[in-house]
């Protein structure tokens, strides 16, 4: 027990900040089990739009005042997402699931070109003295931190308890449900089959520009490749929650965060020595590889019988 | 085949097949030892071979076996630094010049050829033990664990643990690289684009000999559809990780190839875009088609290093615009690619191969009708 504690007291930055990451992870991690859950796709994309979003801020808030900035954030990236829906993914409704993929594989690439090219290849500097309200410091049980590590899990659950409030009491909610469970049979109930799947992609992009939000105010800068490992992160977290389930995704999140924090601290884990720091992103991997073999279907997730 | 003039066609085109193939290999070497080594040409060839081989690797699990994979990088990964360690001189190793904050182990250097079909070995072993749990996952599945899987050996290879092997994250350099080769029992100089075509042709020469024998028709029946495959008798798990080994051992010796190509390697570079860019190949040319893969990438690798190469330059701009800058070419690129996923998802080739049979059938058929249309007034159908 006291072992416990001491680890708790050691690492208290780590799991902080792990529980803050966890947190913008949950947000990302909700739009690829949705997208998922609707379209069966693995969103390659999703991390990009995220990245996107870091660069819009950078962009906008160098021109306009804060207060400005951000709800134009969310509204680009919400357009953002649902363009490479229509575009990407919408003319190969009827394809092979692995030609969607490999679509989705090809905007990512699209959108981290792009961004190389306007940002010029230079990593662009995250504005966090504008938002110096999140960055400002705290201190919790002599564990000195930033407010955004306070917010950001409050605001996730709040978020996650509205999104949670749409999907079971709204009619766009309950088409999304019926989406989810079967295409074919939704479509033939008179389900707008295109509108329920763009209005997943809102979703999922609006919290994935909050995710960012809070995200890049950790880091000091946005490069086009900022958004690749979060993103994979996310769908591994998604994965290990059970895919298509929003609290299955966001509990994923939060473990994910937390295990990487304390790996990336290099704290001396349980006596096995501290240089594991290197394997804090291949961690989430092994865990998505453990939990694929042992437990397909994840924490939440249903199972699927194959017909046929 | 008891049919003679049928047997006769399929020799025609089988002899206009190899003479193709000497051509394009005369014509390389001819190139290379008239044309100045360091034109751009070359650059082209040696990275388009380099890379034809490990789309074809994976044309052979996406396309042949249908195994959604995207874990070629790391297999690279794994071929580069096998070859690597295995080639740099003793000396170099024992001193500080490239083991700096670490003590080689590996004491001993070996030949190129042997290097190379270790650098294969190794990633195919890594492939066996990787494909015992993963394998039996299904389509995208399959594919965030293989790329996971990859990042795991990146992160491993460069693990402060293994430093003694790998030089933990710094870069290794000073081993044998393409300018190193010597023809044997001499010592002048291989041409070294002329070696990297013939080791990639052996190479893809056997993946063609696989998918054509009763193992590729397995690989096949797996793609079009597992469960009727099973029912035929095909022992699935088995053919599985045949295709995932073979693969990843081409994979890893294209590695190597990349290794000698670049002087220097860092396991920085074998990252998901790696993977990405190969399967976006591979999409281009044709899923199930090697001859699209081949093609695929050459234009590929000459497009981005050659071709496009003006869009990248601010000179070039005109009217006053200054759209023309660094990144614009991959913009581009990704913009046409798009396109080619959209609206042409078949690729280059489709399923199909270049087909010497089909090209000689065409041209006696235009004999024939010319032959027949004085006699049967212009119906010339066989």
């Amino acid at each position: 027990m006291t072992l416990m504690l001491d680890f708790l007291q050691t690492n208290l930055p780590y799991i902080l900040s792990g529980i803050s990451v966890g947190g913008q992870y949950a947000l990302i991690a909700i739009g690829y089990t949705m997208v998922y859950g609707i379209l069966r796709l693995i969103n390659f994309a999703h991390g990009d739009v995220f990245m996107c979003a870091g660069l819009f801020m950078i962009y906008l808030s160098a021109s306009m005042p804060i207060g400005v900035a951000i709800p134009l954030v969310l509204l680009l990236t919400v357009l953002l997402g649902f363009c490479i829906e229509r575009v990407a993914y919408k003319p190969l409704r009827n394809a092979p699931r692995m030609s969607v993929m490999i679509s989705a594989i090809g905007v990512s690439y699209l959108l981290q070109n792009a961004a190389l090219y306007f940002t010029g290849g230079l990593a662009k500097v995250y504005p966090k003295a504008k938002l110096g309200f999140l960055s400002q410091r705290v201190s919790i049980w002599g564990a000195d931190t930033t407010m955004v590590t306070i917010i950001t899990p409050f605001l996730t659950i709040l978020l996650v308890i509205m999104l949670t409030f749409l999907i079971k009491r709204t009619k766009i909610g309950m088409a999304m449900r019926a989406v989810s469970r079967d295409f074919e049979t939704s479509r033939l109930m008179g389900i707008r089959i295109n509108s329920v799947i763009s209005a997943t992609f809102v979703i999922g992009s609006f919290l994935a520009a909050i995710g960012s939000l809070l995200y890049f105010t950790n880091y000091d800068s946005v490069v086009p490749t900022s958004g690749a490992m979060p993103g994979l992160k996310c769908f591994v977290a998604a994965v290990f929650g059970g895919i298509g389930s929003i609290p299955g995704a966001v509990i994923g999140a939060f473990i994910i965060g937390i295990c990487e924090n304390i790996i990336k601290g290099g704290a001396d884990i349980f006596g096995f020595g501290t240089s594991w720091t290197t394997f804090s992103d291949a961690f989430t991997f092994g865990l998505l590889i453990i939990i694929l073999v042992v437990k397909p279907t994840g924490l939440f997730g249903e199972k699927s019988t194959d017909k046929v | 085949m008891n049919n003679p003039t049928l047997q006769k066609k399929d020799k025609t085109a089988s002899w206009l097949m190899f003479g193709f193939i000497t051509a394009i290999y005369a014509a390389v070497v001819f190139l290379e030892l008239t044309m100045n080594g360091n034109h751009i040409l070359f650059t082209v060839l040696k990275k388009g071979a380099i890379y034809s081989l490990v789309a074809v690797s994976m044309n052979l699990l996406n396309g042949f076996t249908g195994l959604f994979s995207l874990g070629q990088a790391g297999f690279m990964l794994i071929g580069a630094y096998t070859y690597a360690v295995l080639t740099m001189p003793v000396e170099v190793k024992l001193s500080d010049s490239v083991y700096r904050y670490y003590d080689c182990i590996v004491t001993f250097d070996t030949g190129l050829i042997i290097a190379l079909i270790c650098a294969g070995l190794m990633a195919a072993l890594f492939a066996a033990l990787i494909g015992l749990p993963v394998l039996r996952l299904k389509s995208d599945y399959l594919a965030i664990a293989t790329l996971g899987f990859a990042e795991i050996i990146r992160a491993f290879f460069q693990w402060g643990a293994m430093g003694p092997i790998t030089n933990g994250a710094n870069m290794l350099r000073n081993y044998l690289d393409l300018g190193d080769i010597k023809i044997p029992f001499t010592d002048i100089p291989f041409p070294p684009t002329t070696f990297v075509f013939i080791v990639a042709g052996i190479c893809i020469a056997i993946i063609i000999l696989l998918i054509n024998s009763s193992y590729g028709r397995a690989f096949k029946a797996i793609r079009d559809d597992e469960i009727a495959a099973e029912a035929m008798g095909i022992n699935l798990f088995r053919h599985k990780e045949m295709s995932f080994v073979i693969s990843s051992f081409f994979a890893g010796v294209s590695g190597a190839l990349l290794a000698m190509y670049q002087f220097t390697i860092n396991a920085q570079q074998f990252k998901s875009a790696l993977t990405y860019e190969i399967l976006l190949i591979v999409v281009i040319g044709g899923i199930g088609s090697i001859s699209g893969s081949v093609m695929a990438t050459f234009l590929y690798v000459a497009a981005s290093e050659w071709w496009l190469r003006f869009l990248d330059d601010p000179a070039n701009n005109i009217l006053g615009l200054t759209i023309l800058r660094s990144g614009f070419r991959k913009l581009v690129f990704s913009i046409v690619i798009m396109v080619i996923v959209l609206f042409f998802s078949r690729g280059l080739m489709g399923d199909r191969e270049i087909s010497f049979k089909g090209i000689v059938d065409k041209i006696r058929k235009r004999k024939n009708v010319k032959a027949a249309a004085p006699a049967e007034g212009g119906e010339g159908h066989e």
